[in-house]
């Protein structure tokens, strides 16, 4: 298998497709969770899988870098990411059961209706595009869309950070699916993920301490005189 | 230039652009040490004034194409206005800090939090203006987003808290569907420019636009325009704006009315010249303009019902990015130049405005309109200067945002004569509102003063703002008018 030439049917496809596919199945999961441990549980295998996809697509495209996003994936969201996050649920002694701001079978409708929106978008714009690089930005865009459902339908603010970082592993599929796409961002995009994630964790701590919970409906109630 | 020469080169870091950006990135290090906070206040302004005694550099620059910096007519000019702003807003926080420290707002352990995101959030808006790589341009937002909420959560009162996690989540989501865009533009170029760096570089995108793939073009630009719509705080996704202005401290708000909003605006800019370049792809215009009308019409009626003074400037500075953003869809160079000469005097105007409107909330130990009144008969000083900068957002002569704004509607009444209608009552109700809170804030009887006085010179900074947009609205210099049809040009 020599970099690039990627044929419709081949095995490089395949997996490729596969582990895309993983990953959105991943993300319908994460919509319909109610233990926070569970969450935390699939948004690592998610990363996890996103590893797997980065590593085949650096092997299928001859590329070393993209071995360092598989790594970056592996060791920063699979792995360090979900133990801070228990930690902060262990510390902050959240609530284990996920707050939902809409029932399940309506955000499952919605979320169908986000990955057959992507596939609609996406397919028709980029016909001339090569198969792989098509279907998995579209599948990248459904994870991207389920991300913000998330992000939309929940209203802790820790399961809000979950759906962002989920979010991002769309974007990191999107980028490692698409040939020769300059080291340098994926590096930095990686950096900022941690740095975001350090951010996200001082609030938590910051919106506790104030509210003593971390149920973004109190954000919504102060201020509101103000305006 | 031939793209395949764009390379990653360390030593262009050592150009006066790279030392513009390098220099904030460096003093933020420093200045996270110095724990004594007179001295930070002051190594601040010393940073900021090397930066933009680089920036000064620029002009001088222009042509320089490298893979990581790009300086050109507009990047120069963008930049050298950022870090003046920059500039100017260390030194109002200098005289800033010292009443916001003795009422209790911000102690002194987190000022060095403070010093330290100002330099962050100058160097990656330099960063982003300069870059020449897309990917790059991202990036360095995300680190200002990132530096920005830091600050702005720095009170620690419910409603920063509030405002700088809803700055967070959502400019999150837009810089997010950004990136996707940035992905499907570099899908785009590969069929013109190969893998590899020169298919995310602006300097190889413009000349090859007309090879690159249309329709995915299209895509891009659809996520890249929502992406940094949201940064441009442009209908719909502008709600993060009012919160973050009105509850960050002062200095922020008002680096931060001008520079997050003309990194995006000017992304939206250069994507639009790419998409015009291009025969097959959609026409740019038509879906910058409906943002940009959006946006003025939603912020002329939001200005009404508001009874914070910060948060009502930072609606008024909505309506002025949308109108800077329908300037730059109308395109054509009398188009963009009008839109570039707009954000000019807005981010002037707009940061002069912050700094008296952040003194009289230290005056009045308050910011709503109900505490600030009748500034011209208590502090005359600070009352007249606010009164001027609300005259000249109102875009009465004889400031330079009359002429920006007169522009802009007489080329609209030129090419799309029925988009007058609506653009001109989105202009008159936000303008009759300002009027309105002029007379509350500026006239009448005064509210009583319950906090501390800053000093005198606090006020400096804004009437250097003002009298650049006076005096550039009476006699624009020959010279200023053609670096800006430059920048316009081929946009």
């Amino acid at each position: 298998m020599t970099g690039g030439q990627i044929v419709f049917g081949a095995l490089s496809y395949d997996v490729a497709h596969l582990l895309g596919g993983a990953m959105l199945v991943l993300s319908f999961l994460l919509l319909y969770q109610r233990r926070l441990s569970a969450v935390i549980n699939i948004y690592a295998v998610q990363a996890l899988v996103l590893a797997a996809a980065a590593a085949w697509q650096g092997w299928v495209q001859g590329s070393w870098h993209l071995y360092l996003t598989a790594a970056i994936a592996l060791f920063a969201k699979a792995i360090a990411i979900p133990l801070s996050l228990r930690r902060i649920v262990r510390q902050l002694a959240i609530h284990r059961a996920v707050e939902i701001a809409l029932g399940v079978f309506p955000t499952m409708i919605l979320g169908v209706a986000l990955g057959a929106l992507a596939i609609l978008v996406v397919l028709p714009t980029t016909l001339a595009a090569q198969a792989l690089t098509r279907e998995d930005l579209a599948i990248a865009l459904s994870i991207v869309l389920l991300g913000q459902l998330m992000m939309i339908t929940r209203r802790n603010a820790l399961t809000q950070v979950i759906g962002f970082l989920s979010l991002e592993n769309g974007l990191s599929l999107a980028a490692v699916g698409v040939e020769g796409m300059p080291l340098v961002v994926e590096l930095s995009v990686a950096f900022l993920v941690l740095v975001a994630f350090i951010v996200f964790g001082v609030f938590f701590y910051r919106i506790r301490e104030r509210f003593d919970s971390l149920d973004v409906r109190h954000l919504d109630q102060v201020g509101e005189g103000l305006r | 230039m031939n793209p395949a020469l764009l390379t990653l080169d360390p030593l262009e870091l050592a150009s006066p652009a790279g030392l513009a950006v390098l220099v904030p990135l460096a003093a933020a290090g420093l200045l996270a040490l110095i724990r004594p906070w007179r001295i930070a206040a002051r190594a601040n302004i010393a940073a900021a004034g090397a930066s933009f005694a680089l920036a000064c550099l620029l002009p001088w620059q222009v042509g320089h194409v490298g893979g990581l910096l790009l300086v050109d007519h507009l990047s120069a000019y963008l930049a050298l206005l950022t870090a003046f702003v920059g500039l100017t807003s260390a030194v109002y926080s200098h005289a800033f800090i010292p009443v916001e420290i003795a009422a209790r707002r911000l102690d002194r352990r987190r000022l060095r939090l403070y010093h330290a995101m100002f330099q962050v959030f100058l160097g990656c808006m330099l960063l982003a203006l300069l870059s020449n790589n897309l990917g790059v341009t991202w990036v360095a937002m995300e680190g200002a987003t990132i530096a920005a909420v830091l600050v702005v959560g720095l009170p620690r009162t419910a409603e920063a808290i509030e405002a700088s996690w809803k700055f967070f989540l959502i400019c999150g989501v837009g810089i997010a569907l950004a990136l996707f865009g940035t992905v499907v533009l570099y899908l785009a170029a590969l069929p013109a420019l190969g893998p590899g760096l020169p298919a995310m570089s602006w300097s190889a995108l413009g000349p090859a636009a007309a090879r690159c793939n249309g329709t995915v073009l299209n895509l891009a630009f659809v996520f890249l325009l929502i992406g940094y719509g949201t940064k441009a705080g442009l209908a719909p996704l502008h709600a993060w704006m009012p919160d973050s202005h009105a509850e960050g401290p002062t200095p922020v708000s008002a680096v931060m009315a001008g520079s997050i909003l003309n990194v995006a605006l000017s992304v939206i800019l250069r994507l639009r010249g790419v998409m015009a370049a291009n025969p097959t792809a959609i026409a740019p215009g038509p879906p910058i303009m409906a943002l940009g009308l959006a946006s003025v019409l939603m912020a002329a009626f939001s200005l009404w019902p508001r009874r914070d003074a910060k948060r009502f400037f930072a609606f008024s500075t909505i309506e002025q990015s949308g109108l800077t953003a329908f300037a730059f869809g109308l395109g054509g160079q009398a188009g963009v130049f009008a839109g570039l000469l707009h954000m000019t005097f807005h981010t002037l105007t707009k940061a002069a405005i912050f700094q008296c409107v952040g003194r009289a909330a230290q005056l009045k130990a308050g910011q709503r309109f109900d505490q600030i009144g009748g500034l011209i008969s208590s502090h005359r000083l600070l009352g007249l200067t606010l009164a001027a900068g609300i005259a000249a957002l109102v875009a009465l002569p004889p400031f330079g945002l009359f002429s920006s704004a007169f522009l802009i509607l007489t080329e609209t009444a030129r090419r799309d004569p029925l988009l007058v209608a609506p653009l001109g009552v989105g202009l008159l109700v936000g303008a009759w509102a300002l009027v309105w809170r002029l007379q509350t804030l500026c006239l009448g009887p005064a509210t009583p003063d319950r906090g501390h006085a800053p000093a005198h010179l606090s006020l400096a900074p804004a009437w250097l703002h003002l009298g650049i947009v006076l005096v550039l609205g009476l006699a624009m210099p020959a010279g200023l008018a053609a670096w800006l049809l430059a920048a316009a040009a081929s946009r």
